[in-house]
């Protein structure tokens, strides 16, 4: 036990296409922290710690990972995309309107880390039938909608990009 | 003055799909959760909790956590300024357990700190040192029943014992069934942590609060005995909700981070990880209900026995109206001339139990469709009929005397799930995810046997025993722009969605702005007990329909018209002659500011023998589930879940299909694989990885029906939809599972060794 505060150092983050610095922060800060408290990014969220429920998902250099189990300090010559970087306001992207449209958002709490998840699988498989999507977000918990109006939300964006 | 019914539903008005007003933000990360507040100069909070069911603090020493760099303050029951114990009914339960006194369940406060950053917080509890006297717990709750010398509390062992004797006493059956049953400990697994923000007065005097809660007013008024502030000194304002399910109704880190943000005099959060919350709010009763059943030769039911144990943990939270509610619908949605039930709430060492979603019916709703099925088969029919025969209607009696004067469609209910379209056979294809055990491929086609399963339930809607439960909003309309202010939690539930339709189709507007929610209007009660549809929504329906009249009475006066000749037709006001603008423009100069508090009708105590008009209305519903079982593996697929609910009328069709398919995984869940495991009151599994919830590939197909009967006694006809579908669907899964393995299976979850050992 030491009566000092944590090390700390400073570094710079790629998040949504932006140069962001973070300054004096702990080493042993998860992405998903500094993400949140220290770049004004909150629409990650953190609900398990462990990687299990998906609230934090974030696309780092193409993959969809659970941000709090990343170390902020490890991601610091990656590519990051976060929800703020999909869409907001009245440029809302496909993923995010339809999940509005079929009623996929309830408390809203998993929303974000479903919409990446969502958007990444979508990017790598342009038409997932039910159980390739149901299997590929299965790493995200949701305790409201009970995944059908997710998965309505799903397909509407498999068919809407499929006819545009 | 009515308004004049449009042929077309308007968008956005009652009976259509609206779209929630907070979709947009939280589908962009924008929406503010309480665990996303923030304030410059913020600091961080954290608790210190028992690692042991049942311990003396001898003494706390907190001086190496103070030496920590960037500490502000360590706090203990000795920084409580006002009442030291808080509760919703009764006030035994400590801010922090105090030196001298016991810790009473794993997880119970003893400190706070405040610190610069979350990583300081945990130092500095690491920090502090506890000395406990170890004593040993009590975690069987038939010790406290049989009676103890050893008293937990002093308050007593036993929260609640309440017995019910009614009909006749002597009824034998031709037929009988019995059976013991046995529920786990379900946890509500919000997902979205509890988390609050405190920020003090300037001057010290006050705080307030952005928190994520069930009840803003009764928090405010826990919140403020503890601080030894008056009410009006402490302002809570709703962080946003991330779920609650029940677990938000009592008080857990509220009082902890006021105390912490006065005595630092700067601002406070706390936010809890996973951990801390299974041990930081209460859980779903865990039960042990045994029931005889009493029937004639062709089923009908003449008599009911139960005897019902719920085990209320360290503290009482709910734990007496968690009871009633269980007892007082044993007999489930059937007809029953005669009961004799005992019953205990009782407190233990283990963890403190309060409101979970189906509060009691769903302990209640597992023993009397397990026994349902019992007997059906002494009688030799099938599971439909034998409910069919025993339906109850309106104008039925509950074994506590009251008579079910709502619409009661029981029989219709499990008719139109009958009608629902089966699921196709096991496909023979090779996706191994269509199968039990999923992508673990464990499972063998061969030994996969199918299983159809009914369960049927009733839910009681709103608070009981005599509560005055009630709701206030506030409607008004300025230069023709219409606001709704009311306490109401939005939880997730969409009650702001269903606001602005009730404002729309009452005033006649499409544009309709929300207030800040929070304590600066009267209390909303509680957003629980499937009430808030009916309370709030009668009480936005009250202001908005005010708020109508007396605008027209301003028209009236205005432009010279008739009064009695307005009214709004779609987005217009009109005489019915030549007069018509749209309320809009007719409003356009004029201020209109209505208040309305909406009240159900009395209810009544239980008496000794448990009789008495204690609920205000009920809901109905049934399910039939389909189940995969791989009988070696014990694995288990639900392939399908056909509901019909009665709701009284569809609101907002979309969302009452949200309520239908989140509820009936929780029971789902339930019913195959969530337990908190409780060893000698420690808590095995407090995280996600080991406490297992539903996922997307576990959630099953789902066929819903609404049976719509307009409910009278309702202010909008309808009726609460947030319960009824996480009570029955948990017995018709294991129904089913009992088909597909001829097992008795009396406990759930039902685990993959009850099925293959």
């Amino acid at each position: 036990m030491t009566n000092h505060s944590p090390p700390t150092l400073d570094y710079h983050l790629s998040v949504n296409g932006r140069q962001l610095d973070v300054q004096d922060a702990w080493i042993g800060e998860s992405l998903l922290y500094v993400l949140r408290e220290r770049l004004g990014l909150p629409g990650s969220k953190g609900a398990c710690e462990q990687g299990e429920c998906g609230s934090c998902t974030v696309v780092l250099d193409g993959r969809a990972v659970c941000s709090c189990l990343v170390l902020a300090a490890s991601a610091v010559d990656s590519e990051i995309t976060t929800i703020e970087g999909l869409g907001s306001g009245q440029a809302l992207g496909d993923v995010q309107q339809a999940f509005i449209d079929a009623g996929g958002v309830q408390c809203g709490f998993c929303t974000p880390g479903f919409v990446v998840a969502v958007h990444h699988l979508l990017s790598a498989h342009e038409t997932p039938n039910d159980n390739e999507i149901k299997e590929a977000l299965s790493g995200n918990i949701c305790r409201c909608t009970g995944y059908g109006r997710i998965l309505e939300a799903v397909r509407e964006v498999v068919v809407r990009r499929r006819k545009s | 003055m009515t308004t004049a019914v449009s042929t077309r539903l308007r968008e956005g008005t009652l009976g259509t799909s609206a779209v929630r007003p907070d979709a947009n933000a939280k589908v962009s990360g924008s929406f503010a959760f309480s665990s996303d507040m923030w304030a410059d100069g913020m600091l961080w909070g954290a608790t210190l909790r028992s690692p042991h069911p049942r311990a003396r603090i001898v003494s706390i020493d907190v001086a190496a956590a103070l030496a920590i760099d960037g500490v502000s303050c360590v706090i203990t029951a000795e920084d409580v300024p006002g009442q030291l114990t808080y509760g919703l009914i009764a006030q035994d339960q400590p801010v922090f357990a105090r030196v001298g006194d016991e810790v009473r369940y794993v997880g119970e406060p003893v400190a706070a700190v405040a610190a610069d950053h979350p990583e300081t917080c945990r130092r500095a509890l690491a920090a502090i040192r506890v000395d406990y006297e170890l004593l040993t717990p009590i975690t069987d709750p038939e010790i406290c029943i049989a009676g103890t010398e050893e008293t937990l509390h002093p308050d007593g062992n036993i929260f609640r014992e309440q017995r019910v004797v009614h009909g006749d006493q002597s009824v034998t059956g031709d037929i009988v069934v019995e059976g013991t049953y046995v529920i786990g400990m379900q946890d509500q697994a919000f997902l979205g942590l509890e988390a609050a923000l405190a920020l003090p007065d300037h001057d010290g005097s006050g705080v307030e609060l952005y928190i994520a809660t069930q009840w803003l007013h009764e928090d405010r008024k826990q919140i403020a005995a503890c601080l030894g502030l008056a009410e009006e000194k402490v302002r809570l304002v709703l962080g946003g909700v991330g779920g609650a399910f029940g677990a938000r109704e009592d008080i857990s880190l509220q009082v902890h981070t006021c105390l912490l943000a006065l005595r630092t005099g700067r601002p406070v959060r706390i936010a809890y990880d996973r951990e801390e919350s299974f041990y930081g709010h209460v859980h779903r009763h865990p039960a042990t209900i045994w029931m005889r059943h009493h029937a004639d030769l062709d089923g009908r039911i003449r008599r009911v026995e139960a005897r019902v144990v719920f085990d209320g943990g360290a503290y009482c939270s709910t734990s007496p109206a968690v009871l009633v509610n269980g007892i007082s619908q044993i007999q489930g949605p059937y007809k029953c001339p005669s009961a004799t039930v005992e019953s205990w709430a009782v407190r233990t060492n283990n963890p403190p139990c309060g409101a979970m979603r189906g509060f009691g019916v769903v302990q209640a709703c597992f023993a009397h469709e397990s026994q349902m099925d019992k007997l059906a088969a002494a009688v030799g029919v099938d599971p439909v009929e034998i409910r069919l025969r025993n339906a109850m209607e309106t104008g039925d009696v509950l074994v506590t005397g009251q008579i079910v004067d709502d619409v009661a469609p029981v029989e219709r209910c499990i008719r139109e799930t009958a009608a629902l379209p089966m699921p196709p056979m096991t496909p023979d294809s090779d996706d191994y995810r269509d199968i039990p055990g999923g992508s673990g491929l464990t499972a063998d086609r061969r030994h996969i046997r199918r299983g159809v399963g009914w369960g049927v339930s009733i839910k009681n809607l709103m608070y009981s025993e005599g509560f005055d439960d009630f709701s206030t909003a506030r409607c008004r309309v300025d230069d023709g722009v219409v606001t709704i202010k009311f306490a109401t939690a939005e939880v997730g539930q969409g009650f702001v969605m269903l606001a602005q339709q009730i404002a729309r189709t009452v005033l006649g507007v499409d544009e309709v702005l929300l207030d800040t929610i929070d304590t600066q209007i009267g209390s909303a009660g509680s957003t629980s007990a499937s009430r808030q549809t009916w309370m709030s929504g009668g009480a936005v329906d009250a202001a908005c329909r005010a708020a109508r009249e007396r605008l027209l009475d301003l028209v009236a006066e205005r432009d010279g018209l008739e009064r009695d000749s307005l009214s709004i037709d779609d987005l217009e006001i009109t005489d019915g002659l030549s007069y018509r603008r749209t309320v809009v423009d007719a409003a356009r100069g004029l201020h209109v500011d209505e208040t309305a508090e909406y009240r159900h009708p009395p209810t009544e105590d239980l008496d000794e023998n448990g009789q008495g008009n204690c609920h205000v209305a009920f809901a109905f519903v049934a399910h039939r589930a389909v189940v995969d079982v791989d009988l070696d593996l014990g694995l288990v697929k639900v392939v399908q879940v056909a509901t019909a609910q009665d709701v009284g009328r569809v609101l907002n069709p979309l969302s009452c299909v949200g309520q239908v398919e989140g509820g009936i995984a929780q029971g789902l869940g339930l019913a195959v694989m969530e337990e908190i495991v409780v060893d000698e009151g420690l808590v095995r599994n407090p995280s996600f990885t080991d406490y297992l919830l539903p996922t997307f590939l576990d959630a099953p197909e789902v066929v819903t029906s609404f049976v719509e009967e307009f409910e009278p006694k309702s202010p909008l006809g309808a009726k609460g939809v947030g319960e009824p579908p996480c009570i029955s669907v948990t017995p018709a899964i294991v129904n089913a599972i009992r088909q597909a393995t001829g097992r008795e299976l009396p406990r759930v979850p039902v685990r993959p060794s009850d099925i293959c050992l």
